[in-house]
């Protein structure tokens, strides 16, 4: 896209370090919300009704959508010419910094449904707080994409909800699916250093500020849904630091085909 | 024909509202309320806009086509800057827009009924209009519909589905 991004934050008021900082962290959301957006798109002509079928590319698109404008502040932040492009679909997969939940398979629709709500919950109660970020880029993106997250915290609570209060059939297929996938959620509030050093300078928002609220939401959604609450258990995580399941390098390898046999294609 | 001298900012103004918006050609760019500023130095046009939602398939085409029309008149130096914040909201849309929606088959906004309301889930939505006989007894099919800012809808006493232009603020 030629559009150039017009709200510049002063990037030389970051120290090395920071920038640094923000770039690897910017890159994370970025990845997060490509990897997720890449997984919906899976689902695309495989709907289990046209309605969500639609639902679902819809989402994808947002989330892409999101995700470009995080690369190119990322490109930014870098300054190293390194385009949007370069920096989705020429990395390898170490240097991906999404969490491991958005990596997961998509399984059957209560999988997706489940792998969605646990990641729009943490998204827009998040988005919610990054809008007063000192960084001015961040809270723009931010005020955009919140208003979208909305729509897909709202899709993805009602569909747990007729999942869990339904059938024997789909409450079964929740319930597996919750249990398969719950031991992913933690890792999105558990911050890395990064996230940490980014906390103490009031860049990005403690996870702890909204924790509250996402423990509610879940609790409100899981009631209606007649659904108990997992128990705690042990959380995985490492896909922020790099570390990721099998998944990401197959996810890779279709995302990445045309750039790495025809470099610098266009069409 | 081209144009000798430098290009006013009313001009401009008056371009732009030739241009389309290319999912719903019934609209102008300024109908849409996306365009939020223009500037003109000398021979030099730039032209901010606020995307209608982030991953807008429309805004590469609308960029395009905002330099089409310019270029047609003779002016070549064109910025376009994508201005995020503040975010783009359905309010800005004219009401002539409004009603060159209906016209054309797809329901306008009701303002105050933005989906923030997450907590509201499965809460009636908005009494939507329908566009073909007027009814307001119509129903929400999906939240998603063909693209990404419109919802699907159905009325209930003609039965016709219909596109409904979500409210967003
Ligand atoms: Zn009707």
């Amino acid at each position: 896209m030629q559009v150039a991004p017009s709200d510049t934050t002063a990037l030389s008021a970051y120290s090395p370090e920071v920038r640094q900082h923000l770039f690897q962290y910017v890159l994370q959301l970025a990845d997060t919300s490509l990897i997720l957006g890449h997984r919906l798109s899976e689902w695309c002509g495989h709907g289990p009704i046209l309605e969500q079928d639609l639902a679902m590319a819809n989402i994808a698109l947002d989330l892409l959508g999101e995700t470009r404008s995080f690369y190119q502040y990322a490109a930014e932040l870098e300054g190293k010419g390194r385009t949007e492009d370069d920096l989705a679909f020429l990395r390898v997969a170490t240097e991906y910094r999404n969490p491991l939940l958005v990596e997961q398979p998509n399984g059957d629709f209560a999988a997706t449904v489940v792998r969605q709500f646990l990641f729009d919950t943490f998204h827009f109660h998040f988005l919610q707080q990054l809008q007063t970020s000192s960084d001015e880029r961040l809270a723009a993106i931010a005020e955009k994409s919140w208003k979208e997250a909305a729509y897909h915290l709202k899709w993805s609570s009602e569909w747990i909800i007729r999942l869990g209060d339904g059938t024997d059939e789909s409450r079964q297929r929740l319930n597996k699916a919750l249990a398969n996938l719950w031991r992913y959620s933690g890792e999105l509030t558990t911050p890395t250093a990064t996230e940490q050093a980014l906390q103490t300078l009031g860049i990005i928002p403690e996870y702890t500020r909204f924790q509250e609220a996402m423990t509610a939401h879940v609790a409100k959604v899981f009631a209606e849904a007649t659904v108990p609450v997992p128990q705690e258990t042990y959380m995985q995580r490492g896909g922020k630091e790099g570390r990721h399941s099998e998944h990401l390098g197959y996810i890779l390898t279709e995302l990445q085909y045309m750039q790495r046999t025809y470099p610098g294609m266009t069409w | 024909m081209v144009a000798t001298q430098a290009p006013t900012e009313e001009r401009v103004w008056q371009l732009l509202e030739e241009v389309s918006d290319p999912e719903v050609p019934v609209l102008s760019i300024l109908d849409l309320g996306i365009v939020r500023k223009v500037q003109v130095q000398d021979q030099a046009v730039t032209v901010t806009i606020t995307p209608t939602y982030s991953g807008c398939p429309a805004m590469n085409t609308i960029a395009t086509d905002i330099r089409l029309r310019l270029l047609a008149e003779g002016i070549t130096q064109v910025t376009i800057h994508n201005q995020l914040s503040p975010a783009w909201t359905t309010d800005w849309m004219s009401q002539a827009g409004r009603e060159k929606l209906e016209a054309y088959g797809i329901a306008p906004p009701v303002d105050g009924t933005a989906t923030g309301h997450l907590l509201n889930l499965f809460g009636q939505d908005t009494a939507v209009r329908c566009p073909l006989c007027k009814s307001e007894h119509t129903h929400l099919v999906s939240q998603f519909g063909s693209t990404a800012c419109k919802a699907f809808y159905q009325c209930d006493d003609c039965h016709e589905p219909f596109d409904y232009f979500k409210c967003h603020s």
